[in-house]
């Protein structure tokens, strides 16, 4: 995903100074700097040296030096000890291959490998799905006020967790009830629009109202059903996101979707200019725009559902690092789609290190999006270069 | 014939006709106005030739070929489309927007490369806009950006262009601008059927045009025979008079005035 992005950069960049004359020019350090490293790429290393700080860094700090030896040879061996395993079953005799060893306590090994590292891949999969999501719809509704949730995904996932707990309390149950009601949701909303037998995307937004404030009474009766001792609050904490309870299989079940989702948006990103030009534009340019559309709504819907399925409510996400990107690159889709992605994982991450750090108890993450988001939303609305008009 | 059109008619609820029994057709190289009140259906009948709406009877071909049947995108090879103004939320740069006209000759899950980015680049030196790629189309003026929608069309490389009023909206000097872009185009083999509410800027370019009123074309056929005072008054309801100025070299169409006879000098 990041090469293919760097690539459309490169294509961008030919055609500005030729890269030899930063050399020629008397200009300062930081100016050649900005130059060679223009801000566009410097953003695709943002995610991998937060990926590395939020390892080592906590209430349980870790040497940065010991972390990364026992990253990579703690993967090694898991990766070698999953080789053979998979070549013993293959074979049908004990295949043992060598392994690293390891020189590091229990406790380290656990805090990196059951705790932190799937936390830092969950934030890092929400926020950067989130964000392509929000960025998806802001162009197909044409609109950059338009967040995930506008067609109903999140009130919908809301009712399923409430749903989950009320009958089991299961985390698994949890997630694929809040998964299968948010995509329930947007069907529903998708089903309203074409009632109409109107394909406008205003029609989509209503219908997307209105599937959203049902779903909120329908959270607001389970929850008054709810016991208040046990599932009330699990319920409300439920909607305020949190990755605390995060395991590596929720990652391996959610990583698929989100990503084949991310993939479909990137592979259409250019289309996408398109289509915010528009819906009759579009379609005089020779875009497919109902097959387009719904393209964006599966493949957005099933990004925003398996996201919100394992963090809860994360609002302020998918609205405001869409805006963040367009500051940065620009509005064409080309360059928004990748690095809203980008962005949305390192603000993410950030955020949830916050989270799990600040106090001694977990701040939930959806008041830490919203602490953190409105007030940096406001500050992007008075510069001029937001991106829209 | 690059455009052929037998009986069209249309109608959005299927009861009242927005119009209906049009026939007319363009040559290659051919300019074409049309001309008629607010709200006649000019619009309309365009989306119907764009294959964006459907006709209820009748037929629009491209080059022999019925619109009906043809994708979106082989439309779009065939046909470019100059909407009336443009009002994009996303501030995207003219290149950014020209590149969008490649749209048609590029696959669903592909970018522009290197030979659209030259088409764009041609579309810009042929309209003479060329200083204008950077610019942000949220900044421009309304003639910049009616110039950057006909390069973005003929991006499209079409053999058909259909322009939907570009006049309106705009100064005289940026009226006269499209109007010669138009012309050149024409020049070089592009069929051009143009909406405008100017019936003396269908003497500037047209070689033809009709007048549509209440559903029906009510005169076809060459600018001079068409733009006469009695259709003007059948269609707008004003008197007009339509004479020869040698000064401009070309016959003018002005409405006689309105507001009665007014010695000069009186307030």
């Amino acid at each position: 995903m990041t090469s293919r992005g760097e690539a459309t950069t490169e294509t961008g960049q030919e055609r500005g100074d030729p890269p030899w004359t930063v050399f020629h020019t008397g200009t300062s350090f930081t100016e050649t700097l900005r130059r060679t490293i223009p801000a566009e790429r410097a953003i695709y290393l943002l995610p991998i040296v937060l990926f590395f700080f939020s390892l080592f860094f906590g209430r349980y700090m870790m040497d940065p030096v010991e972390t990364l030896r026992i990253l990579v040879i703690g993967s090694a061996n898991i990766f070698l000890d999953w080789t053979s395993s998979l070549l013993s079953t293959l074979s049908g005799h004990e295949v043992l291959l060598p392994s690293f060893e390891q020189t590091w306590g229990a406790s380290e090994q656990t805090v990196i490998f059951r705790i932190r590292l799937p936390r830092v891949v969950a934030a890092m999969l929400v926020g950067g799905g989130l964000s392509l999501a929000g960025a998806s719809f802001q162009g197909l509704f044409r609109n950059p006020l338009v967040s995930p949730d506008i067609l109903g995904v999140s009130a919908g996932a809301g009712l399923g967790a409430a749903f989950g707990i009320l009958i089991s309390g299961d985390p698994g149950v949890i997630q694929i009830s809040a998964f299968a009601f948010g995509i329930v949701a947007v069907a529903i909303t998708y089903g309203i629009g074409r009632v109409y037998r109107n394909s406008s995307t205003l029609v989509l937004v209503l219908a997307g109202i209105i599937v959203g404030s049902l779903f909120s009474a329908l959270l607001s009766l389970a929850k008054y059903v709810a016991d208040p001792y046990d599932t009330l609050p699990a319920i409300v904490f439920w909607l305020m996101g949190s990755l605390s309870a995060v395991s590596g299989a929720d990652i391996i079940a959610v990583a698929p979707p989100i990503i084949l989702g991310g993939l479909c948006l990137f592979l259409v990103r250019w289309r996408i200019n398109l289509l915010s030009v528009g819906e009759e534009e579009a379609q005089a340019l020779g875009l497919d725009t109902k097959g387009m559309t719904m393209v964006l709504i599966i493949a957005s819907t099933v990004v925003t559902a398996s996201a919100v399925c394992i963090s809860g409510i994360v609002g302020w996400v998918g609205l405001v690092v869409p805006h963040i990107g367009r500051m940065l690159v620009g509005p064409d889709f080309r360059k928004l789609i990748p690095v809203s992605a980008i962005l949305g994982a390192s603000f993410l991450l950030i955020v949830d290190d916050i989270a799990r750090t600040l106090i001694a108890a977990e701040i939930p993450l959806g008041i830490l999006t919203a602490l953190v988001g409105a007030p940096f939303f406001a500050y992007l609305l008075t510069q001029k270069k937001v991106g829209w008009t | 014939m690059i455009l052929n059109i037998e009986h069209a008619s249309f109608s959005y609820d299927g009861i009242t006709k927005q119009f209906e029994d049009i026939s007319f057709s363009l040559r290659r190289g051919e300019v074409f106005s049309l001309l008629g009140r607010n709200g006649t259906g000019k619009s309309t009948l365009i989306k119907c030739i764009l294959n964006i709406l459907t006709l209820q009877e009748g037929a629009v071909e491209i080059d022999g070929r019925r619109v009906g049947g043809m994708r979106p995108d082989e439309v779009a090879r065939e046909v470019g489309y100059v909407p009336q103004g443009h009002r994009s939320v996303f501030p995207f740069a003219a290149i950014d927007f020209v590149l969008m006209g490649r749209a048609p000759h590029i696959s669903t899950f592909s970018v522009p490369g290197e030979e659209d980015y030259e088409k764009a680049e041609e579309a810009f030196a042929r309209i003479g806009i060329s200083h204008l790629r950077e610019k942000p189309i949220s900044e421009m003026s309304g003639g910049e950006a009616q110039m950057v929608m006909i390069a973005r069309a003929l991006a499209q490389e079409p053999s058909l262009l259909i322009l939907d009023e570009p006049t309106s909206h705009l100064d005289i000097g940026n009226q006269m601008k499209v109007i010669a872009a138009v012309d050149s185009l024409a020049a070089d083999g592009i069929a051009i059927l143009m909406s405008t509410h100017f019936p003396d800027h269908a003497f500037l370019v047209s070689h033809s045009a009709a007048i549509l009123e209440s559903g029906r074309l009510i005169a076809r056929g060459l600018a001079e025979d068409v733009i006469t005072k009695e259709n003007l008054r059948e269609a707008y309801g004003v008197d007009v008079c339509v004479h020869y100025i040698e000064e401009a070299e070309r016959m003018v169409c002005v409405p006689t005035n309105p507001c009665g006879y007014r010695p000069r000098g009186a307030a």
